[in-house]
């Protein structure tokens, strides 16, 4: 069975295909086609690898291509319950978000596919990558196309917004490959098949057992947390996030916020706790803090914010910064719950984002003073977005809420005043979102939203499967968890 | 040994072309004849030891392969040199065949610096590349800048040389057995006598200045500037990068068991060069500047290797050398086609040459360090060494900071390029010949397979 190629790998290659085949294209619509033809396939892959993970396909899920080098790295991908997990997001993502802005019309269309295509392909890498090395290219790589997508195609004020979150992240690389080289310096060697040897290896499992001292472990633990919590962000590196999320284009802010966030909690979940255990435990109170604080000082800026699309990106802070502290609670209901809520956080700010859209598109503002009553011109689209934001604020019911609970469950074991501290976020959630939907969407039309018609059909579609899926996760989280429960309890074990 | 014979040889005929082929065009191809020929008789001696000449050296030259490959990365280099800016240097002025002649003579200086097994070779080999490039520097003889340059270069080139050799004279008294050959100086055990310490700090200060490390900078900026573009471009990357070959190979030699007495030395040196070459180049309004001052940053992150001093280290140097040079030839044979060299004159360049632009990106993206690229996989190798140096970890995390403030004007190019649009009353700034599109083209692909796979370049050396 070695020879068929696997799922990791159609994953990679398929997006990078798809994404070169549309540069090539000359007109808008073959381009768009395209582009959503091809992340329908993607998501097929993906939902097909979903049912193949039993140990007789670990042919299928896994794949080690060796080339003559001398620094020992290997073209090593394969999928495991996370990394299913997250590449089935980022799969389902890309034609949510292709779907929604099918009707927007983008000025060199074929290169704005052709990028997002290449931005899926890295992304893709990250998840499935386990060699340190191959991390570290896809983790630049799915950095290098958004760059430009948020360049070309963003706001007035796109250019430094954009670069600011470039350096951020840029200097976060550099710092984790530094540590990379040194924690690769002290793993040990390994013999491949044709007999040459290197005196070490980039594999992720010769990384978990590099022979690192506790006081290396507690530099290092530093150089690769400032690369994952500028991703992420946790405070206080989140200061790129908001002009960059209101900056972009909406589908970009879409990858960004759903699925490039995802990157930093991922790699802290992959390649920073297994591999530091020691400084983990010894410094999980530090992160737990910074979590802790931007969640409360998110949220605050979050309720006396008036542009839309700030409200949400400083949301995502406080939602993020949550699952950040849950990670490094390490037990095994927080670590779960971060799984789950991983997902459900990728859907539900999708969702957000396609709503504030569709309302900027519409009445050209996006601040929240400008516009009212748009309930009564676009009822459907107002039913949509309370049920996404009460997702968003964890209310019973919704995918949020199992997440949510799970990771508050496991806080409150780790320590009670971080669980209590973190808890006034969700409040503070509840006190921002329901004051937007109260002023946005209730009361009287103005003369901004006057002109506001209600939402298309492919609109109508993707918001109502999202809505699906918040109920259908929030009711049956059950093949979430058992999807992770594996890669979780390895996790935890970790650090016992 | 091929090489040094052969760009000697080349330079002779191209100087004498001049007399009995009239044609404008001539010299070029006549060039490309001869540097095609160069390189396969390296190939050659590399691959299977083919020797055309079989002289003599007593030991002063000494060829293996790191030596060869390095001289392969030089040679390829100058080739991509001469298709992507012989039509430029066509334009520089009448003399088109000495110019050429005289870039042989640089390359019979390069291969000199990079097989020198003495401190006389390395001295007439520095030489050697560097009196043609004062010719080079003020080869416009009718632009004052150019004059300056030329004088100025001139100049503290010569101080610096005759720092060298005060330091060569020192070594040469100071050690008990007088000796020339740089792998038989006697240095003894313990603290390096007073003699031994001048004249390595002096051969650190001259090789400084040739491969312009700060503080002995200052006259890169005003050379390179003032220098005719495509000769700023040669001189930037390739004479550049043997120097560094020529510090490395030196002081490995020579000095390699001393290391831990003049590490300091070399990390104040990286360091300061660092700084003061990202600082200043964030500060460029000119782009032929700007790239004057990261060739300064560029160096160094090539100090590491020095700093280092291993293996890692000089594989790193022979990668280094090629992703360094392609990219910078690359972009500087654009900016030669330019009339504005200011960042605005990029200016919506992606629109009007995309394919241009393209091949740009990719080298502006190396010389960033781009996973991907030729240049990504350099600096990893110097940050390898460096870490594998064992001590002053450090230094590796201010190096790899100074990259990331180098993204800031490397990316003011590709922001011009794409983001903004050219001025109305500009039109159509820059003139592509297709076939220059595809020499663009190719140079972005060889960086890119470079980036994938580094092996193509590193397996030679262990041949």
């Amino acid at each position: 069975m070695g020879s068929y190629i696997t799922f990791p790998e159609l994953l990679i290659w398929l997006p990078l295909l798809a994404g070169i085949l549309c540069f090539f294209t000359k007109r808008e619509q073959t381009a768009k086609a395209m582009a959503l033809l091809f992340s329908l396939i993607i998501l097929f892959v993906s939902a097909a690898s979903l049912f193949y993970t039993a140990p007789k396909f670990n042919t299928w899920n896994g794949v080690n291509y060796f080339y003559p080098n001398n620094i020992g790295n290997t073209f090593f991908v394969a999928l495991d319950g996370t990394g299913r997990l997250l590449t089935f997001l980022t799969a389902l993502a890309f034609p949510i978000i292709f779907i929604a802005g099918y009707k927007t019309s983008y000025k060199n269309a074929s290169s704005f596919f052709g990028l997002m295509l290449l931005t899926q392909s890295g992304l893709m890498g990250v998840f499935c990558a386990m060699d340190a090395l191959l991390f570290y290219f896809f983790w630049e790589l799915a950095l290098i196309p958004v760059y430009f997508l948020c360049s070309k195609w963003g706001g007035e004020k796109r250019i430094q917004a954009t670069f600011k979150f470039f350096v951020y992240t840029f200097v976060g690389s550099l710092l984790m490959l530094t540590g990379i080289i040194y924690v690769y310096l002290h793993t040990t060697g390994r013999v491949f098949e044709d007999g040459s040897q290197v005196a070490h290896s980039f594999s992720l499992n010769s990384f978990y057992n590099a022979s690192l001292s506790a006081s290396d472990q507690n530099w290092l633990f530093w150089l690769f947390f400032v690369a994952f919590a500028v991703k992420m962000p946790v405070f206080p590196f989140h200061t790129w996030q908001p002009d960059a999320y209101d900056q972009s284009p909406t589908s970009v802010t879409m990858v960004l916020s759903g699925i490039m966030v995802k990157m930093g909690l991922f790699a802290v979940i992959r390649w920073l706790i297994p591999i530091f255990p020691l400084a983990t435990v010894k410094f999980s109170h530090i992160v737990m803090i910074l979590s802790i604080i931007g969640i409360i000082y998110a949220s605050c800026i979050a309720i006396v914010q008036d542009n839309l699309k700030k409200l949400v990106a400083y949301s995502s802070i406080a939602h993020i910064g949550l699952m950040c502290a849950a990670i490094f609670a390490m037990n095994q209901v927080s670590v779960q719950g971060v799984m789950l809520q991983m997902f459900n956080h990728g859907i539900n700010i999708i969702g957000l984002w396609i709503v504030l859209d569709l309302l900027e598109k519409q009445t050209g503002v996006k601040q929240i003073s400008k516009l009212a009553g748009v309930a009564n011109k676009a009822p459907f689209l107002t039913i949509m977005l309370v049920i996404i934001a009460l997702a968003n604020i964890a209310l019973p019911l919704t995918n949020a809420f199992t997440g949510e609970f799970l990771m508050f469950s496991g806080l409150y074991k780790f320590n009670v005043w971080y669980a209590a501290v973190a808890g006034i976020g969700i409040i503070l959630a509840a006190v921002y979102t329901l004051n937007m939907i109260q002023k946005v969407f209730y009361g009287n039309t103005n003369s901004v939203t006057e002109a506001v018609k209600e939402i298309s059909l492919n609109e109508k579609f993707i918001l109502a499967l999202i809505v699906c899926m918040i109920f259908i996760i929030g009711i049956y989280p059950q093949p979430v968890i058992e999807l992770t429960k594996d890669a979780v309890t390895t996790l935890v074990s970790k650090i016992k | 040994m091929n090489a040094i014979i052969l760009s000697a040889i080349w330079g002779i005929v191209m100087m004498f072309s001049a007399v009995f082929i009239k044609s404008k065009s001539a010299p070029k191809y006549l060039a490309l004849v001869g540097i095609a020929l160069i390189f396969v008789a390296n190939a050659m001696e590399l691959n299977s030891g083919f020797i055309l000449f079989n002289i003599d050296f007593h030991d002063m030259l000494r060829t293996g392969s790191f030596n060869l490959t390095f001289i392969a990365v030089a040679l390829g280099c100058t080739a991509m040199y001469f298709l992507l800016s012989g039509s430029d240097i066509e334009k520089t002025g009448p003399h088109v065949a000495e110019y050429f002649a005289l870039i042989f003579f640089i390359l019979c200086g390069v291969a000199l610096c990079a097989t020198f097994n003495t401190l006389l070779i390395l001295f007439i080999g520095i030489e050697i590349m560097s009196i043609p490039l004062y010719i080079l520097t003020g080869s416009d003889k009718r632009n004052l800048k150019s004059n300056e340059a030329a004088l100025k270069y001139f100049l503290m080139g010569s101080f610096s040389t005759g720092i060298m050799l005060m330091g060569i004279a020192f070594i040469y008294g100071g050690t008990p057995n007088a000796s020339f050959y740089i792998d038989n100086i006697q240095l003894g055990v313990g603290k390096m006598p007073v003699m031994i310490a001048v004249g390595l700090v002096m051969l650190v200060v001259s090789m400084s200045f040739k491969v312009s490390a700060a503080p002995f900078h200052f006259w890169t900026p005003d050379v390179y500037d003032g220098a005719p573009t495509v000769f700023t471009s040669f001189m930037s990357t390739i004479v550049k990068v043997a120097g560094f070959f020529a510090f490395v190979r030196l002081f490995e030699n020579s000095f390699g068991a001393i290391h831990d007495q003049w590490q300091n030395l070399i990390v104040f040196i990286t360091i300061a060069t660092l700084l003061i070459g990202n600082i200043t180049a964030v500060f460029q309004q000119s782009v032929k500047r700007m790239l004057a001052y990261s060739s300064i940053a560029q160096a160094g992150f090539m100090l590491l290797a020095l700093f280092a001093l291993n293996t890692r280290a000089k594989e790193g140097l022979v990668l280094y050398s090629a992703a360094y040079s392609l990219a910078t030839i690359g972009i500087f044979s654009v900016l030669a086609k330019m009339n504005d060299y200011t960042i605005d004159g990029f200016n919506g360049l992606g629109k009007q040459q995309p394919i241009g632009a393209l091949s740009i990106t990719v080298f502006l993206l190396s010389l960033t360090g781009i996973p991907l690229t030729a240049g990504f996989q350099s600096k990893f190798y110097m940050l390898m060494a460096a870490v594998e140096n064992g001590h002053r970890f450090w230094i590796v995390i201010v190096a790899v900071l100074f990259a990331a403030v180098s993204a800031y004007y490397y990316f003011r190019i590709i922001q011009a390029m794409y983001f903004k649009e050219a001025a109305e009353d500009a039109g159509q700034s820059l003139e592509m010949k297709p076939a220059f599109k595809y020499l663009l083209v190719i140079t972005a692909v060889m960086i890119i397979i470079l980036g994938i796979y580094p092996e193509l370049i590193l397996g030679w050396l262990y041949h």
